[in-house]
């Protein structure tokens, strides 16, 4: 049944991009790409950019913006903050599968609604088993907490060991120095390899141009995180690299109702999260593939 | 220079003029390929959208066509060995024809990655000093490589071969020998690297099993000479090129030992994963049986099963491999059962379900069909106008200024095979 609607859907698009693509052959081709546009196609690889390089990026970004949405946003680059390696909690027992931390995400980091993506996937288990194969991805989040069944939310696991940074052809997706896992919207080649190889299945690709209504876009960008993307490119969870980096809890943290996500740099002993690992018995997802995630699960009650 | 613009005149000769079922098949691929251009161009105006792809089934019909590829790419330089040792005629001219059909099929895997591409026009961040290969942690900056090397050999060895002959001159064995030599374990390499990109992902565990080099080279195997096989009766039908009938059995019982080798490993494979039992064993399930009602891959497995299977009787009983009508029959049956085995068969439910247990079907849509089969045409449409040149230039017919036309260039005629009669033709018109 999900195929033939999808497949109806797919049909109609098609129609209607072969019909564009039509009328752009009749109006004599491609449009004509802007300076802009060619400046993007000729940029190098954000890591290997010098401080002139990058500035001269963001003020290209914030002119394109500015002429495609009519806004004025705040794009920043901050590198890593010294001595910070962040890491993740998430108290199972509290968890209620509301999916507030998946549409807050969905705001904050500017995801495309049309085609409909989501960074965060809440997975709803019968009590007894962990076994993902058996976990319903579509329940009603309105009949939750619901007897009988647990929720276990996934996002990216921002791994030690990355399998996805490892299979990236052109390191357009690696990782930083306090962690995170990121990606050069503007260096992907959209090869998808990456989804292939990640174990939690974490990725999403842009298929389609991405659409977000303009006034309910979040102007506070980061070039690593939620800037706008373009189609034809991955994006993921980056711990809400733009809020993080300069000490802010992510939005996922932020607007859990029932406190069940924690976050913070392990480095810091007395962080919140170095207290979860060191006073909880914390558990990670799919621990046999050595993927180390810094994303800790736990049942506090 | 007066030798290039003759040699440019006669190649503009020989492509134009044809008897009419050239023209035919020429504008058949033509159109083929214009539809698949058009359809490209919807895909690269609204993006992959327009594909069945999805973020659950992330390669589809594109990389399973890729990964069939690489292995008749692969398999058509592995002819060279058989070639050699069973005498299927002129080893040289074998070597170029295997040449031709190995670059054929490189021009179309390469097609087939680029399609697939989100962002085609940043293809440079793959290259060293301008961009920034993931080298040599990426396999895929491996398989670039080693596809890219393997399409230079092949390319060096067949203009080499091919120019030498033209001009009338005698070979340098030393220069173009160890290419040969080389191009063998290369040919190897390519589908080993291949497999290898599915096989280290340990999130996939359909894939994470390391029978899948061999299993690959063996399918390789199989639908390669297959195809060789109906290639090699054309191309004896329309030129004065020949190939003995004995060739063509040895080829088939070398597809069938081949396919008998497959069939054992894809059994090693489901018997471990039935018997196992563990959650690993889903995507075979799904792929064989259908999962909790989503049948979408079934009905292919079975049929490339029922034609791997047949095609492997029919080579496996001397009357019906001595057949041509049973023979063709088994290679038709080959090269789509080993087509769906690691297309549909193989990449897709590599996907299902995904890694959080998900179950989404994947349908290809009519623009990556469109685009799929103009692919195809593209490379038989290289295939036939190189050999339109090739072949003339192996037999004789067409020679440089000032070089005699029929002159044998170091074999004795009966060795070469060639046959003196003038034959109607494409290449000999």
């Amino acid at each position: 049944m999900g195929t033939d609607i999808k497949g109806a859907m797919n049909r109609r698009t098609f129609l209607k991009a072969a019909g564009v693509a039509s009328t752009s052959l009749a109006l004599g081709g491609c449009q004509i790409p802007s300076g802009d546009d060619l400046k993007a196609l000729v940029q190098s690889h954000f890591a290997e950019m010098s401080p002139d390089e990058i500035k001269a990026v963001r003020q290209r970004l914030l002119r394109q913006y500015k002429k495609k949405y009519g806004r004025d946003f705040v794009l920043g680059t901050e590198q890593p903050i010294p001595d910070v390696l962040f890491a993740y909690g998430l108290d199972l027992s509290r968890c209620i599968g509301c999916r507030r931390c998946v549409y807050a995400c969905v705001e904050e980091n500017n995801q495309s609604r049309r085609p409909q993506i989501q960074w965060i996937r809440v997975l709803l288990l019968k009590k007894g088993t962990m076994n993902l194969e058996e976990s319903d991805h579509y329940y009603d989040a309105g009949l939750m907490p619901r007897e009988g069944y647990y929720t276990i939310p996934v996002q990216c696991q921002q791994c030690e060991n990355p399998p996805c940074v490892k299979v990236c052809p052109t390191r357009a997706t690696w990782q930083d120095d306090d962690g995170i896992v990121v990606v050069d919207y503007d260096w992907c080649i959209g090869c998808r390899y990456c989804m292939a190889a990640c174990p939690y299945w974490a990725r999403r690709f842009n298929y389609a141009e991405p659409e977000i209504p303009i006034d309910e876009m979040n102007p506070n960008l980061h070039y690593l995180g939620n800037r706008p993307r373009m189609r034809g490119v991955v994006e993921k969870c980056t711990f809400c690299v733009q809020r993080t980096r300069k000490g802010r809890y992510p939005a996922c943290v932020e607007v859990c109702p029932v406190g069940a996500r924690k976050f913070g740099n392990i480095l810091d002993p007395e962080s919140e999260i170095s207290k979860v690992i060191e006073n909880q018995r914390v558990f990670r997802l799919k621990e046999e593939l050595n993927t180390q995630p810094r994303f800790y699960y736990f049942f506090s009650i | 220079m007066q030798i290039v613009l003759h040699f440019l005149g006669q190649v503009t000769q020989r492509l134009l003029k044809g008897p009419r079922i050239y023209y035919a098949w020429v504008s058949f691929l033509l159109v083929f390929i214009g539809l698949g251009i058009w359809a490209y161009g919807v895909q690269y105006t609204s993006g992959l959208a327009v594909t069945g792809m999805t973020d659950q089934v992330s390669w589809g019909l594109y990389i399973g066509n890729f990964t069939f590829l690489v292995g008749v790419a692969a398999a058509a330089v592995l002819l060279i060995i058989p070639a050699y040792i069973y005498d299927f005629g002129p080893i040289k001219e074998i070597t170029i024809l295997g040449e031709i059909l190995a670059i054929s099929a490189l021009l179309m895997c390469m097609l087939f990655v680029t399609v697939d591409l989100g962002h085609p026009q940043r293809m440079w961040h793959l290259l060293p000093i301008i961009g920034t290969p993931n080298f040599p942690d990426s396999l895929l900056g491996w398989d670039i490589l080693i596809l890219n090397g393997y399409l230079f050999i092949n390319v060096a060895i067949s203009t080499y071969l091919l120019t030498t002959i033209y001009l009338g001159k005698k070979e340098v064995k030393w220069l173009y020998m160890p290419l040969v030599l080389l191009s063998i374990p290369w040919a190897l390499g390519i589908h080993t690297v291949t497999a290898y990109l599915y096989n280290g992902i340990s999130a996939r565990p359909f894939w994470n099993t390391a029978i899948l080099v061999p299993r690959f080279l063996a399918s390789a195997f199989c639908s390669g000479p297959a195809l060789s096989i109906i290639c090699f009766q054309l191309i004896r039908k329309f030129t004065r090129f020949q190939v003995k009938d004995e060739a063509l059995f040895k080829i088939a019982e070398m597809v069938c030992i081949a396919m008998g080798i497959n069939i054992l490993f894809l059994g090693a494979e489901v018997f471990k994963e039935l018997y196992t039992d563990s959650w690993h064993v889903a995507p075979l399930i799904y792929l064989f049986t259908g999962l909790h009602g989503h049948v979408a891959l079934v009905k292919w497995i079975w049929t490339a099963v029922a034609f791997n299977f047949i095609g492997f009787l029919l080579f496996l009983f001397p009357t019906t491999k001595r057949n041509y009508v049973t023979l063709n029959l088994g290679c038709v049956l080959i090269v789509i059962g080993v087509w769906i085995e690691k297309g549909m068969g193989f990449v897709i439910p590599g996907f299902i379900p995904t890694p959080l247990g998900e179950i989404f079907e994947y349908t290809p849509q009519t623009p990556e069909v469109l685009i799929c089969i103009g692919i195809w045409c593209a490379g038989f449409l290289f295939y036939t106008l190189a050999l339109k040149i090739a072949i003339p230039i192996e037999t004789g017919e067409m020679r440089a200024l000032g070089v005699p036309p029929t002159a044998a260039h170091g074999d004795e005629p009966q060795k070469s095979g060639i046959k003196t009669g003038i034959k109607d033709g494409w290449a000999s018109t």
